[in-house]
């Protein structure tokens, strides 16, 4: 058991230094990258919209309920709130979800050409494989992750916001005067070293479980369900790593 | 034993196994494999399933790693080849799979640009030209615009083919170029295979197990038999050759087994065939006697 976990390790990080070698054809290269990116970016941005609006209200009506004392400023649950989005939603969230939805696009993309040999056939025109497939899915991911977390936060806040002065649980002057109350940008770091560490999970993993496939259809289904399973897992890992890494003494 | 290399005039762009073994986990698949692929000819290693044919060629082209022995490219020793040797000389290998691998996002035209646009430094139009040269010599010009999942499984292979060939290899590796298509079809595949052969005077191999192409275009037969060659020769030796388990595997049925007969006799009729034979049969019993 421990070994196999080693010896898959290993492949991992060969993998990853397989994919640096002086592309073939820059060109060729960006523009799979740019494809990359908008397969990656522009194909998740509807579900993170619309998680991140519903999560944003959502924490605006519980915040709203445990705080229920007339000794707390209304003002404090729009703070409240944002430093949840900010700190554990935007990013966390978002890359659960964007785990399943770009996880399971990469390795299911990248298994089936396993098995109908095109990587092979890639290989053989003598184009790195690595290099061509994965760097430019890593990459797009490493750009576009992060960008999609920000616009989670802003929409999250945003929802709350609406959800608050909707159901009158907060008026849209002490929402505002909330959100500026002890503002820390240290949190927005955070919450983007995250999103960065996320998103490296989020394409490497699934690379590795749709690019090592064999078999045939069924495999390319298990190593999709595989590859989001451990990049779930990994990233409440990593999530919990950089949290008492970075915010203990904070 | 091939003498073309020292015919006048004759490029050679010879491959040879020398002593190739190849095991997974304890499952030996090839065991000590020496054969030489002939330039400028249609090589076919054929086999039954699970004879390791598959394995060879990947070998071959290094898709799979050999455990034991080396494979020369025209001299060049492939196995011992860094990363950048092997780029190199892969440019001049072009392979035909047993299930096409075309990229599925692609048009069959993109898909034969695919490896002039990695390499080729031309401008769009000679690329094009080229494209078109490519898919008018399998006749699918008329398909240029559409995806693999519209057109079938012959035009597939064809596509493959052009793709195959786009860059002007020396070198054809074809992994059953004519499994799952009608007698008919196939033939047309074996067809441009061979003459694609002849007129670029390339290094082809094909994995089959297709009697046809075995008859028609075997100029140089490798018989595999459980992970050892079993024996070499070309589609006229087949017929006369008295190798118990090549017999088997070719004339497997009554129907073969006639046709091999009157094509035995037929071969008879011409004189200079007769006379070779005879030489050969002759050569065949010093040898047994030598041996003895
Ligand atoms: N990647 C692999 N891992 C383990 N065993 C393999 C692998 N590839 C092939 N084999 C085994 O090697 C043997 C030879 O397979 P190969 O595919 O070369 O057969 P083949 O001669 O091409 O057969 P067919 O004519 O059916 O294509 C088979 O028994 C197969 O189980
Ligand atoms: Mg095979």
């Amino acid at each position: 058991m421990e070994f196999k976990f080693f010896s898959l390790f290993g492949q991992f990080l060969l993998m990853l230094k397989g994919m640096f070698t002086k592309p073939e054809n820059f060109r060729m290269y960006w523009k799979e990258f740019m494809n990359q990116c908008v397969d990656i970016g522009i194909g998740s941005l509807g579900i993170v919209v619309i998680i991140s609006i519903f999560m944003g209200g959502v924490t605006t009506l519980q915040t709203a309920y445990q705080l229920v004392s007339n000794f707390v400023p209304k003002s404090t649950i729009a703070q409240v709130v944002r430093d949840t989005i900010v700190l554990e939603f935007a990013p966390t969230l978002t890359c659960i979800v964007l785990a399943g939805v770009i996880g399971s696009k990469i390795a299911s993309e990248l298994g089936n050409m396993r098995v109908s040999e095109q990587i092979d056939a890639i290989e053989i025109m003598g184009i790195n494989t690595k290099g061509y497939l994965l760097f430019p899915k890593i990459a797009a991911s490493m750009l576009m992750i992060p960008a999609l977390v920000i616009i989670a936060g802003f929409l999250g806040i945003w929802g709350g916001k609406t959800a608050g002065v909707m159901s009158g649980i907060i008026s849209n002057d002490e929402y505002w005067r909330g959100l500026r109350q002890e503002f820390k940008p240290y949190n927005v770091f955070f919450a983007l070293t995250k999103s960065y560490a996320f998103a490296f999970i989020i394409s490497t993993i699934p690379s590795f479980y749709g690019y090592n496939v064999n078999g045939g259809a069924l495999e390319i289904g298990r190593a999709s369900t595989r590859s989001v399973v451990v990049t779930c897992i990994l990233i409440l890992v990593a999530d919990y790593g950089l949290s008492a890494l970075l915010l203990a003494n904070g | 034993m091939s003498f073309q290399h020292l015919l006048p005039g004759n490029l050679y762009y010879m491959i040879e196994l020398v002593n190739i073994k190849k095991s997974f986990g304890d499952r030996e698949i090839l065991k000590d494999v020496t054969a030489t692929m002939e330039s400028g000819k249609v090589n076919l290693i054929i086999g039954a399933s699970g004879s390791g044919k598959t394995v060879m060629m990947k070998c071959m082209v290094g898709l799979m790693e050999v455990d034991a022995g080396h494979i020369q490219y025209d001299k060049q020793n492939f196995t011992n080849l860094d990363v950048a040797g092997r780029k190199e000389l892969r440019k001049q290998i072009g392979m035909l799979f047993q299930s096409s691998a075309l990229f599925d996002s692609m048009t069959v035209e993109q898909n034969v640009m695919f490896p002039l646009d990695m390499f080729s430094m031309g401008t769009l139009r000679e690329k094009k030209k080229r494209v078109l040269e490519c898919l008018d010599r399998v006749n699918l010009k008329d398909a240029a615009k559409k995806l693999p999942a519209e057109i079938s499984g012959g035009m597939k292979k064809r596509v493959g083919i052009a793709r195959a060939i786009v860059l002007n290899p020396k070198y054809l590796f074809c992994d059953e170029p004519n499994s799952g298509l009608d007698p008919q079809t196939s033939l047309v595949i074996d067809q441009l295979i061979k003459e694609l052969t002849h007129e670029n005077n390339m290094t082809t191999v094909i994995n089959t197990h297709d009697m046809n192409t075995v008859m028609e275009s075997g100029d140089h037969i490798v018989y595999m038999f459980q992970g050892q060659k079993q024996w070499e020769g070309n589609n006229k030796d087949i017929i006369f050759s008295k190798d118990q388990k090549l017999n088997d595997f070719i004339f497997a049925s009554e129907f073969l087994r006639e046709a091999k007969e009157m094509r035995q006799m037929d071969m008879f009729k011409d004189k200079d065939w007769r006379e070779q034979f005879k030489k050969q049969a002759e050569a065949g019993s010093d040898e047994k006697k030598a041996a003895e």
